[in-house]
Parts: structure tokens; sequence; C-alpha cells
């Protein structure tokens, strides 16, 4: 990472562990888990359902559900560990600091609220603004995100906006303190692919016009290869990949990228019907109890050896900006 | 964008609840027959009870007539009770005493309801434990029961009647509050609201309960009947407040003479009954109203 260790570090997740108490037993849903996000950029995390994503920015996030508590490791948002801040700590960083949006952009706002009192929240929370003085701010930040009409948008109910326009309100509430570290958790899943573009369109809009820093959360490899500076591969609650995105795409380190790559139909080579059939990831995500101390992988793995089972590989440097947690590029520099 | 590979396929939900409920609600009840017509028999009520006694003037505990006469008779159009009292004069005071302590009543009610159950079903764990253990110690209590104990162990008045019968009939708002509050505390718009750092307080009563509002409306309206039902109970059973008059306390003074002055008894039921059944409509046309389920099937 030699091209980006030279900034320091926005955020930076240190050998995060969140583990759950269920049926007497302990699962460990995300292990020493570690990256870095970088002012001003966009990283995504990739993976598949189960994997830790979500957990991931609940955790930063200090929101992961009750039986849920995090073993170890720190959150650093520049020096400071939130995992170490209490609640009224947290809820000043909340919002204010490090922001989110959600998959489900009907779900995530109020229904018995207007969306102008839904921004307006956070600014009066966090900024001590007043409501004529909120309400401006909240129209302002409604014309940002490319609603027309703010003035008169304001006033309406989530139910009276389209799917997209909701997600546009939800960027608005969340950008509206000018957070430093926005947390995109698959915002666009929900919604049509044309829509899914203009809402990457206004991220990176946004981004550039404040400086925020995204994480975006995505199973998505188009969105990766479309938003990403660097990126983050995740599998059975560790982190097994990360690097530069145009090196994740071209030279996939990890055989869980690789076949996560390898999933993507290629139109250009095959443009008719005679496509080949997809290459598919035999098997399944083994569930967090079935996890042993091996790489969680190995199961589903072309190449499994016998220290796969053994032991969980370090990230071995494949090239200046990527690392690789796996066993094949034993020898590499860690 | 090259066609997106999804490693995992998010079934798009159905649509939430439209908002803008109130509006529509409203819009469904008005459309209900039998609930506009508890909304007109109760705004008659209402009228009747709040403007009658500045028209009539009279004291209710005053002898207008020779007792025991019929309805229709001169100085009484309604009938007097054993003492000579007017039956119309109780009834249209009466009003005043009986729907105070029913309101009141169901006010108390959902008010000690809505927080115990907010609060059981928001923070769960040992606080629910706690909560729902004493909401089932009430529970178990014959409400009439509780009611008059409590009644008896203090003097009998207005706030007394009123206090006890809503510390006696909140376990039931408890529960449903506890129940809304269980539902919604998982949505992702409570989640969302706590990403921007709102705190419990504010979620449990700005975020939560404007969302839990109708079914809790609902049921306030149904407290407001069974209140009603239990002040006369309470006063028939001679433990209403004797210098005031209520619909309980004439039928219960006339309790003795059912057969010989019928109407004494009779009239004052009516009123009652028709107060109740007024509300109920109203309470069951409100429970439509909100109730998307039903509302599909006009």
């Amino acid at each position: 990472m030699t091209a980006t260790e030279t900034r320091d570090p926005l955020l930076r997740v240190e050998r995060l562990s969140v583990e759950f108490q269920a049926r007497r037993r302990t699962a460990r849903v995300l292990n020493e888990i570690d990256f870095a996000v970088y002012p001003g950029e966009t990283l995504c995390i990739v993976g598949e359902s189960g994997c830790g994503k979500s957990m991931t920015a609940l955790a930063i996030m200090r929101l992961i559900p009750e039986n849920g508590r995090i073993g170890s490791g720190r959150v650093l948002l520049r020096d400071r560990d939130l995992a170490g801040y209490g609640t009224q700590q947290m809820r000043q960083v909340r919002g204010n600091e490090i922001s989110m949006i959600f998959q489900e952009p009907m779900t995530a706002l109020n229904p018995v609220y207007t969306v102008g009192d839904q921004i307006a929240e956070s600014l009066r929370l966090h900024q001590g603004m007043g409501a004529r003085q909120a309400r401006e701010r909240a129209i302002d930040m409604l014309k940002s995100v490319g609603i027309p009409a703010a003035e008169r948008r304001i006033d309406e109910y989530p139910h009276q906006l389209s799917g997209g326009m909701r997600q546009r309100v939800m960027i608005a509430i969340a950008l509206a303190c000018d957070p430093d570290v926005l947390i995109a958790d698959e915002p666009t899943t929900a919604l049509d692919v044309t829509v899914q573009a203009q809402i990457f369109d206004l991220l990176r809009e946004q981004q550039a016009r404040r400086g925020t820093a995204i994480v975006l959360i995505t199973h998505d490899m188009g969105a990766v290869a479309e938003m990403a500076d660097r990126v983050v591969v995740m599998y059975g609650g560790r982190v097994v990949e990360e690097g530069r995105v145009e090196d994740i795409l071209s030279r996939p380190g990890h055989p869980y990228t690789q076949g996560l790559i390898a999933c993507l139909p290629d139109l250009d080579e095959h443009p008719t019907d005679d496509r080949p059939d997809l290459p598919e990831i035999p098997g399944v995500v083994p569930s967090v109890w079935e996890r042993g101390v091996g790489c969680p992988f190995a199961d589903r793995c072309a190449h499994t050896m016998d220290q796969c089972r053994k032991e969980f590989p370090p990230m071995f440097r494949t090239a200046d900006t990527q690392r690789v947690a796996c066993w094949l590029h034993e020898g590499k520099p860690i | 964008m090259r066609p997106a590979a999804s490693t995992q396929s998010t079934p798009r939900r159905a649509p939430a609840r439209p908002a803008g409920q109130t509006r529509e609600a409203l819009r469904v009840f008005l459309r209900n027959p039998a609930a506009v017509i508890g909304l007109v028999m109760l705004i008659a009520i209402l009228a009747v009870t709040i403007f009658g006694p500045m028209v009539m003037s009279a004291d209710p505990f005053e002898i207008a007539a020779a007792p025991m006469e019929p309805p229709g008779s001169e100085y009484a159009l309604l009938g007097s009770d054993y003492l000579g009292r007017d039956v119309l004069t109780g009834i249209v005071y009466g009003g005043r005493a009986t729907l105070t302590v029913g309101l009141v009543a169901a006010v108390l009610s959902v008010l000690i309801g809505v927080t115990v159950g907010a609060l059981a079903g928001y923070y769960g764990g040992w606080v629910d434990e706690v909560l729902m253990r004493i909401t089932e110690f009430f529970q178990v209590m014959p409400t009439l029961l509780l009611a008059m104990v409590l009644v008896t162990l203090f003097s009998p008045s207005l706030a007394t009647i009123s206090i006890a019968i809503g510390v006696a009939s909140w376990t039931s708002n408890a529960r449903l509050a506890r129940a809304e509050f269980l539902r919604l505390r998982q949505r992702e718009y409570v989640l969302a609201e706590r990403v921007i750092g709102a705190g419990h307080g504010r979620i449990i009563w700005k975020v939560i309960l404007p969302n839990a509002i109708a079914p809790l409306i609902v049921s306030a309206t149904l407290v407001i009947g069974t209140a009603i039902l239990f002040e006369a109970g309470l006063s028939f059973l001679g433990l209403g407040d004797p210098n005031i008059m209520s619909w309980g306390l004439i039928i219960g003074n006339n309790r003795p003479y059912i057969l010989t002055a019928w109407w004494a008894v009779t009239l004052p039921g009516v009123a009652i009954f028709l107060t109740v059944l007024a509300v109920s409509l109203i309470g069951d046309g409100l429970n439509d109203a909100f109730n998307p389920k039903l509302r599909g099937r006009e």
C-alpha cells in the first residue's frame, strides 16, 4: 500500500472481532478483520451473504445487536478508539462524523414524518439548529441530492416518493452534518439498474464536493468496478484479500476472489445466445458454527492443502498495494 | 456497467404499510355506516351532558315530583325515583360524572399501559421480564374487585374512582403496546435513527410510538366503554361518591324498587348502554380503518 500509506488513514479497523452468544456457545461473526479507509476514497467491501459485511458496518457504528459484542480489536477514527466509547460519546459520532445508508430506502425512512423533518432532525441533534434554520438547510440538502421542486418535496411523506428519490433522501439525511465517513450498505440493491447508476453518480458527486470517504458494502462486482478505489474481500468473517480495484479485478490473488470474478458474464466476448454456462463456486458458505481454525474457504476451494485446514494464513503481499490471505502465496512478504 | 453478478439474491420485499395513514384511515372510517352512527350518537350524548345542565339548571338531588311517578307525568318527563327526584335531570347531570370518570380512567389506563408496554417491548431483557411480571400480577386480579378494594381504601370521589379504574385496567394496553414495540423496534428506520445519533428516549417516544399509535387509539376507545361500565358498577354497589349524581348511582339507589318503578333503573341503564355502544362502534370503526388488511376489501 505504498501509494496510500503516505497519507494517514481516516478510519482504521484493527484486528476487530465480533462475537455472538447463542445457545450457550460463542459464535465469532467477525474474526480479526483489518482494513483502513483513507480520506476521500471509496472502499468497497465485497462478499456473499453472511460473510460479515453488514456486521462490519454495524460494528464500526457500535450498533451490533444486543446479544453480540466486540470481542477484541479497535476501531480508530483518526486517533480515537470508538470501540471504547460510551453510549453518549458514540451518539455524538453517529450521523455527525460517521453516517450510514441502507439497502431498503422504503423501510429506512420513518413513514409518519415528512422527509424534511427527517433531514432536519439530524441537524438539530448535532448542530443545535433551530427549526427554521434546519428547514432551510434541509431544502438545500434536497436540492444538492438532485430532488426537483425541493421546496414542495420537503413536506411530503416517504410513501409519496419513488425508490430512487427515497434513497436520495436517505443520502441527504446521512450527509446533512457533513460526516467524514459514509457507510453505504448495499444502497442500490433494491433499485432498478438505471436508478442504481444515478445513485452511484450522486454518491461520487457528493464525495467530490465534500471529500467524504465512502465505505460501500456490496455483493455486486459491477458496482465495485464502477465505484471502488480500493477493495476489501471478505469471506466467512475474515478479510481474505485487500488491494486497489485494478489489481483485484485483473489479478485476483485469492481463489475466492477469482471465483467471484469468474462468475461475471462477459458480454463483450459472448454477445449472443451461445454463451457458455457461467462458472459457479461449489458449495455454500459455512455457518458460524462450522468455522474451524483454518481457512473458512477450504471446503469450497480447488487448491486446498493440508495447511489450509490447520491455520488461517496471514496476509501475504502479492503486490505493492495488494495483500492476500492464502497459503498459495506463502513465501511472499507479509 | 456490466451486468451484476450477484453472490446473493435479495428478494424485493413488499412495500411496507403506506403512510399518510391518518387521512386514509379517516376516509375509511367515514365510509363505515356503523362507525358514523356511533360517532353521531356520542356527539349527541356529549352535547346533552355538557350543555343540558346549563339549560335545565335544576338540582338532580332535589325532589321534583311525587315518588315513583311514571314517565310522562307533569313534573317528571321520564318519571321520578323512589324519593321523587326527576330521572331525566338525574340522567342529564349524571352523564357528566360517568363520562368524566370513563374518560379520565381510559386516559390513565392508556398512559400507564403504554409506558409499561413501551419500555418492556423496547428494552427487552430483564426490563421486559420485570415489567411483564408486574403486568401479570395486575392481570390475574379480577378488575372490578381490584377497583373496589382501591376505592374502599381511599374515600370515594370522582378522582379516586377514576384512578382505581385506570389502575385496574391498564394491563391489556401494556400488552398491546409491548407487542407493537417488539414489532417496530426491528424496523430499519429505527436503526437509521440510531445511525444519526438519536437516543433511546427519542426513539421510544418520537420514532416508534407515532407508528404504534393506531392500535392504541382503538384500544383506548374500547377502554372508555369498560371504564363507564365499571363506574356504573361501583356506584351500583354503593362504592361511588354519594354526593355526585351518576348513572350508576341512580340505578343503585332505585334497585330495590325495580318492580314498582322500573323506569328509574331502566332509563339510566339505557343511557349507559347507548354510550358504551357508541364508543364501541367508534372503536370498531377505528380498528377497521387502521387495519390495512381490511382496507382493501371495499
